[in-house]
């Protein structure tokens, strides 16, 4: 790999580009304007003033009634410090490192299957198969869980009622041991579809050369599938890894969704939430924006350190193997 | 998995921020327009309450001088949130507000809503029961607004079904436990009401008939007395129910509840005087089976109640036609015509109540079975107790939320009491962080 790249590092091209005319280099620069201007308007402002937001707070006089009573300060690091101390936010991080250990291993798995079974030979239905396990992906998160929802209450679920009739007692699926497996369960039908395609496609780019050659040595389908295949669509996995690492950082809709039917969910469940919580109902923008920064510096820092780990990036590099 | 970055909700939060700043230059609220030509005024008015374009259509034929139009409005708190925004931006506010009662403090407090206790009509405030214009006045001088319509609390049960188990209409809340543990014994699945944990505007009414005022003005100083002695007895009291078993735990309003209110397993519900249009929308089937009855009282013979909704009709600090808009909300809110208006075109309970025995002739169409419904109301109305909201009610009732959800789970009565403490501190904690000045 190393004899490949040092003729590009060594850079051997004659300097050409310097006699080109400059009315041709800012072109490129006149078509990225649109996008860079919208890039500039609705990310990088709003994330600078943010930043900003972060660093403010408000502070008052007195009763606080009447005019003038509120001038907005610096804050310094107090909000950090008070986002990072806060027992509410440590608590939604281990919640939703629990949910990510139920979750993300258990897609994977399942998603992992499933594109194993659809790319296997004697699958039959393939198409069918494959939009059926896809489709809750194209539910949005708030009617799936709101849907689940309806299964989850004793008194409206058709599954309680089957239980009931049958004699068994179904366990209390919204109570406070339960529940983190409820949302769990939701994020899993909505993601198992996406993560089975992007693995199933991975699946279809092996040329079937090697199958045919692999069954002549006499391998099994199972043999193929164990010892081909999924090394082949590693690079795959450890993508869909980090999106679903990504995403449970980031679990918000399912719980919020659920908060309202159930005693067990409480408004600081995800860490999320607790950003919406401290912006929408106690009116304070600026230790959200705090929260919401430390939450984004945690995602990058997780996805960067993953990365690292497994081979320094191999998921996007595939060019250079 | 769909990837909503947390940089991404906190890029929401400052684009509608800047768009707010960026949209102020064109002052699309009206305040200020048409002051000088002819001394025709046009106000804004924003709300959510149904039926105010056909009031103000009524208003506007009879004062041609005076025109209100009416901008409708997304419900209680993106309103306030809107509101917040164009008052910090300095322009943008409309003249006139409907404000929920917990949330005036909030406002005043950002200096959102102007004093008009100068321009109002003489004999406004005799129009309304104390605890109500206390909502308006926050205990001092001055006037934020005129009562719209409120939510007096009442005792609504299944009579049919109480008339089956041979069960009395509980007058006290000693009463009211035995009948609940009377019908949960005849029949477990049934339970005369639950404790939710989602709904604080309920528990606070509830602590409001027992004599509470969370908050308070003491000088130049806050109180926080959600930790006093009615809180606590009203918590014990439910937790005790709860522990027992004898009324259910699960939050109102969810689908679950919703059946269960329709095919009589919750036999009672105590709710406010609107309770006649959710328990028509969720529980159609049983119609005509249902009374309401005074709230149990802490003592026998007391005639006290709480609050549970209601709002109000401010003029903000940005209005420069506060006369004309005090006039207005006058005429909308305390006077026969206007009180009639809100009744027939918005199916309001309207908070004044000289206007109410005219409006109210007939019982919502849910009880017809209880022709004297508004007579029993009225009386019920007058006795809603005092009360002071802070301005911190938010952070308070979303405290409410994690704290009684926790001790709803729990079953306990201690932790019902635990939950009280941890409101009570989360609540000053807030305000002194905030810089406020609190007495201990």
């Amino acid at each position: 790999m190393t004899t490949l790249a040092s003729p590009r590092a060594a850079d051997t091209r004659p300097a050409r580009t310097h006699r080109r005319p400059r009315r041709r280099t800012a072109a490129p620069y006149v078509f990225l304007a649109p996008a860079l201007t919208l890039f500039a308007l609705f990310l990088a402002l709003p994330i600078g003033y943010a930043l900003y937001l972060s660093f403010r707070t408000v502070e008052v006089k007195g009763l606080g009634l009447g005019a003038g009573a509120r001038t907005e300060v610096w804050a310094g690091f107090d909000n950090y410090t008070r986002a990072l101390d806060d027992p509410e936010f440590l608590a939604s991080v281990g919640r939703v490192g629990l949910y990510g250990l139920l979750l993300v291993p258990t897609m994977l798995g399942l998603a992992l299957l499933f594109a194993l079974l659809l790319d296997a030979r004697r699958t039959r239905a393939k198409g069918f198969s494959r939009v059926s396990i896809f489709l809750p992906y194209a539910v949005p998160a708030v009617i799936a869980s709101l849907l689940w929802g309806f299964l989850y209450l004793p008194r409206v679920s058709p599954f309680y009622f089957l239980f009931d009739k049958v004699g068994w007692d179904a366990p209390q699926i919204l109570s406070s041991q339960l529940v983190v497996f409820a949302i769990a369960n939701i994020g899993l039908w909505g993601g198992v579809g996406f993560n089975m395609i992007v693995i199933y496609t991975a699946l279809k780019a092996i040329p079937s050369e090697l199958y045919e050659a692999a069954r002549l040595d006499g391998a099994s389908e199972l043999v193929v599938a164990l010892r081909i295949k999924v090394p082949i669509v590693l690079p795959s996995l450890v993508l869909t890894f980090l999106f679903s690492m990504i995403a449970t950082l980031q679990v918000f809709a399912e719980p919020m969704t659920l908060r309202p039917l159930t005693n067990t969910i409480s408004t600081t469940w995800s860490p999320l939430m607790k950003v919406y919580r401290d912006a929408f109902t106690r009116d304070d923008i600026y230790s959200a924006a705090a929260t919401s920064v430390v939450i984004a510096l945690a995602t990058f820092a997780l996805s960067y350190l993953f990365l690292r780990v497994v081979q320094d990036g191999r998921a996007f590099s595939q060019e250079s193997r | 998995m769909r990837l909503h970055t947390g940089i991404r909700v906190a890029a929401v939060v400052a684009a509608t921020a800047l768009l707010a700043t960026a949209c102020s230059g064109t002052d699309d609220g009206g305040s200020g327009d048409g002051g000088g030509d002819g001394g025709k005024v046009e106000l804004t008015f924003w709300t959510w309450a149904p039926g105010m374009e056909e009031a103000a259509a009524v208003w506007n034929e009879a004062n041609p001088d005076i025109q209100v139009t009416v901008n409708k409005q997304d419900g209680g708190d993106p309103a306030v949130t809107k509101l917040l925004t164009a008052i910090k931006a300095g322009s943008g506010a409309p003249d006139l507000f409907q404000t929920e009662y917990q949330k005036i403090p909030t406002l005043v407090s950002s200096d959102a809503l102007a004093d008009i206790a100068d321009v109002l009509p003489e004999g406004t405030a005799e129009r309304f029961a104390d605890g109500t214009w206390q909502s308006v006045t926050l205990g001092s001088d001055a006037v934020y607004g005129v009562p719209q319509d409120s939510g007096p609390m009442e005792f609504y049960y299944r009579e049919d079904i109480f008339q089956q188990y041979g069960l009395a209409v509980p007058t006290t809340w000693e009463q009211y436990a035995q009948v609940a543990e009377q019908l949960h014994a005849a029949d477990p699945t049934k339970y005369l009401g639950t404790f939710s944990a989602n709904d604080a505007g309920w528990f606070t009414g509830l602590t409001q008939q027992a004599g509470a005022s969370w908050w308070g003005i003491d000088g130049d100083a806050w109180t926080v007395d959600i930790e006093d002695a009615p809180v606590q007895k009203v918590a014990e009291y439910w937790g005790g129910l709860v522990e027992k078993g004898v009324i259910d735990n699960k939050p109102m309003y969810t689908p679950e509840w919703n059946a269960a209110l329709n095919d009589g397993t919750q036999v009672g519900w105590i709710s406010a005087i609107w309770a006649p249009g959710v328990l028509e929308g969720n529980a159609p089937d049983t119609a005509g089976t249902w009374k309401m009855a005074p709230m149990p009282q802490w003592e026998e013979g007391d005639a006290a109640t709480g609050n549970w909704g209601g709002s109000a009709t401010s003029v903000t600090s940005q209005s420069t036609h506060k006369e004309e808009a005090a006039k207005f909300i006058a005429w909308l809110n305390a006077s026969q015509e206007g009180v009639n208006l809100l009744v027939s075109e918005g199916g309001l309970y309207p908070a004044d109540i000289p206007s109410q025995a005219e409006a109210l002739s007939a019982p919502p169409a849910f009880f017809s079975n209880q022709p004297d419904f508004y007579t029993i109301a009225s009386e019920i109305a007058g006795s809603v107790q005092p009360f002071t909201y802070g301005p911190n009610v938010n952070v308070a009732y979303s405290a409410y939320n994690d704290e009684f959800g926790k001790a709803t789970e729990a079953k306990s009565a201690a932790a019902f009491l635990d939950a009280v403490t941890a409101m009570q501190t989360a609540t000053v904690e807030d305000l002194e962080s905030s810089g406020f000045t609190v007495k201990e």
